[in-house]
């Protein structure tokens, strides 16, 4: 039975809430807030708030420096393609780690997640070479399967977790009824599993929204995405941290717009099956 | 079938216009994001007035990201990028490595003879010039005239350290949170190594003997370290182990250093619009000790071509525009004398409207007073003022700077740095085959 809250215990709950939630994205709001303030303003100290020169001119100065629509097609074809891309594969692979394992599919799933451990310089020369050679090199499809790769593991883990939740006897329900491998998947799970598929959807989109490594490193002027358009702000010497962080906050308004309006999927994925 | 002379004529002009937009050269040209680089970009219609069958795309990436983008992309002949924006460090290992297209080619109104020649000798390895300067720097003092006249104070145009010590002493007001001196603490061999380095070198140290010896357990590297320790620890700003450039320039235009010495591009910085004390700004040049040779370094920002690049006559077309005594000319037509790019070229510094300008004469001066060849007191194997021009440089500077960070935040002794310093060096040359 549900304990009941007395109202001062659910003020202190509400206001520890309010106080994580804050800390989280104080970061980002300093960063909005810098991106309003003159470079001067920015770096004052003490840090200026009431007091701060507020302009929009490091908005206009980026906007008119760089390519700003061009690197942004460039993230959304490439985090929403990567995404897509991977899925198509993870479904069928968590499908049979999670209804017909074999002897070594626990152990398989320790490795895909192992690879996540190496740090990435560690294949940098091996993958450069591999995209020059092939011609993959400064493309969104050479970084679609990048990062489709990088997050697979994820992907697999996800999904797989998501349907060990999903009663076999269904499934087997359905063969019994003559539905087919692919019906089976595509008619009967992918349904049952829409909530676990979307916030692996909406969480992989982040993760290859937010990569920054692969993204820099394997392209030059056609296929960057909105990470090099950030990393093009931060200078060696003079002050540019207003107009690093006006960058910033035009290259994750999108993916924090989708965030806020996806939020219920998302979280509803990501406790999908947290309580029996 | 009779064809009309006007549909002869659109045809060929057609043709023509087809023709040309398929011979047009595209290049890469990977670049830092600092404000002499941005305002070339804007000034890219120049360029293809006189140009129009060369279309330029920039990559703009944070210092060490291009450093290691382009090193990686050299190194495996990806040919990615046809022109790179490249540091002094790096020119002389590249251009041994035959990663580099040698600029000796370059057109006669190019004037090669009119760069500075410590900058030109820098970028020149075995005759060839593999690198064209865009701009050069080297460091030196900036002082607070108004607080060194309250301190009852004038500061020579060329000081000693103990010069340095009495001033920093005499302008220090703690209650006032001015601090006499800022200097770079911030581990890096790009950051608090470039300035020790190049301050050891005054003092008589050096990295290396003639047989690539590490030299961190001799008496002028402990001066040095000492001197720097004190300094900081007596008159320097709070947590300056974690200052760099851009910190200190903060201090410096809020008014809470009384002095800085650091690269002589920050003169801009610290007189312009965003300066609390633009207008109280003294130059100095770089501090010595009476051996010869002063505590500044020399740095350009350079134009290269990797050899890996297919678009080699465009690349050298566009180095040769943007390198050039007229590029100097154009900028100052569009944006004033005062946003030239420094340090690059002798006639610069002998026209008489750029000599106005307050930090024109200690920039020169400055970049003079630096020999890469001869950096330091007692003779060396190595090029390179606050670097060596080695490989393993990098690694091997940010070990030291990581180092003597520790000391100045407190967390070791001048000593026992300097200990760590000649073992994590000599170790390191070991492993690397200079030394037995």
């Amino acid at each position: 039975m549900a304990r009941a809250q007395s109202p001062r215990r659910r003020l202190i709950a509400t206001l520890a809430a309010w106080g994580v939630a804050l800390t989280i994205f104080f970061p980002v709001l300093w960063m909005v807030l810098t991106s309003f303030k003159t470079e001067a303003s920015a770096v004052a100290m003490p840090p200026e708030l009431l007091s701060a020169d507020w302009t929009l001119e490091n908005y206009a100065e980026v906007w008119q420096r760089s390519d700003y629509p061009r690197f942004f097609w460039n993230s959304v074809v490439i985090s929403i393609g990567s995404t897509l891309l991977g899925l198509a594969i993870a479904i069928p692979a968590a499908w049979s780690m999670a209804f017909v394992p074999g002897k070594r599919t626990k152990d398989l799933l320790m490795w895909m997640l192992s690879t996540k451990m190496m740090p990435a310089v560690a294949v940098l020369i091996p993958l450069y070479l591999v995209f020059q050679r092939i011609g993959l090199f400064d493309t969104k499809l050479g970084l679609i399967l990048a990062l489709m790769l990088m997050n697979l593991p994820i992907i697999i883990w996800m999904l797989y977790t998501y349907f060990k939740e999903i009663p076999a006897e269904i499934l087997e329900a359905a063969r019994m009824d003559g539905a087919s491998l692919w019906s089976e998947i595509v008619y009967v799970l992918t349904p049952m599993a829409l909530p676990g598929i979307a916030s692996t959807m909406l969480l992989n989109i982040i993760l290859a929204w937010n990569e920054a490594f692969w993204t820099i490193t394997l392209t030059t002027t056609k296929a960057a995405p909105l990470s090099a358009f950030i990393a093009s702000f931060s200078a060696p010497q003079g002050l540019f941290y207003a107009k690093l962080s006006a960058a910033s906050a035009m290259a994750i308004l999108p993916i924090l717009i989708l965030g806020w309006f996806s939020q219920k999927q998302l979280v509803r994925g990501l406790t999908f099956g947290a309580v029996k | 079938m009779k064809i009309s002379h006007r549909a002869l004529l659109g045809a060929t002009v057609s043709l023509t216009l087809a023709g040309a937009a398929l011979a047009e050269t595209t290049i890469t040209v990977a670049t830092v994001n600092n404000g002499d680089m941005v305002r070339m970009q804007g000034l890219m219609d120049d360029f293809y007035a006189k140009h129009p069958d060369i279309k330029v795309e920039w990559v703009t990436l944070e210092e060490n990201v291009l450093r290691q983008n382009v090193t990686t992309d050299i190194a495996t002949g990806g040919g990615q990028y046809d022109v790179i924006t490249i540091g002094t460090y790096e020119v002389p290992i590249w251009g041994k490595q035959g990663w580099l297209t040698s600029l000796n080619d370059l057109p006669a109104d190019y004037d090669v003879d009119d760069l500075l020649p410590a900058i030109r000798g820098g970028l020149t390895v075995d005759g060839n010039l593999f690198a064209s300067p865009f701009y050069g720097e080297s460091s030196m003092v900036m002082y607070r005239k108004d607080l060194m006249e309250a301190a009852g104070l004038t500061m020579p145009d060329a000081p000693t350290w103990a010069d340095i010590e009495k001033a920093a002493a005499a302008m220090t007001n703690r209650d006032a949170e001015i601090n006499g001196i800022c200097l770079r603490g911030k581990a890096g061999w790009g950051e608090n190594m470039a300035f020790l380095t190049a301050m050891s070198n005054s003092f008589g140290a050096r990295w290396f003997d003639e047989n690539w010896n590490a030299q961190f357990d001799q008496p002028e590297w402990k001066a040095t370290l000492d001197f720097y320790l004190n300094l900081m620890n007596q008159y320097g700003p709070p947590g300056a182990s974690n200052n760099g450039f851009n910190e200190n320039l903060t201090l410096f235009q809020q008014g809470k250093c009384g002095m800085w010495i650091d690269a002589t591009v920050a003169a801009s910085f610290v007189t312009g619009k965003d300066s609390t004390v633009a207008d109280q700004v003294g130059f100095a040049l770089a501090p010595d000790n009476g051996l010869g040779k002063r505590g500044n370094w020399l740095w350009a920002w350079s134009l290269a071509i990797p050899s890996s690049s297919d678009a080699q006559d465009a690349a050298k077309t566009f180095i040769n525009w943007a390198t050039n005594k007229d590029y100097l000319a154009l900028v100052a037509s569009k944006e004033g004398w005062a946003n030239v790019p420094p340090g690059t070229r002798t006639s610069l510094y002998s026209n008489p409207e750029y000599a106005n300008i307050p930090f024109a004469k200690m920039t020169i001066d400055s970049i003079n007073a630096a020999d890469p060849n001869a950096p330091t007191v007692k003779p060396v194997p190595y090029v390179g003022v606050q670097f060596v021009a080695i490989p393993e440089f990098q690694g091997l500077g940010t070990t030291v700077g990581e180092i003597f960070s520790a000391a100045l935040a407190g967390q070791k002794t001048s000593d026992e740095a300097l200990a760590e310093a000649q073992a994590a060096v000599t170790e390191e040359m070991k492993a690397a085959g200079y030394i037995q």
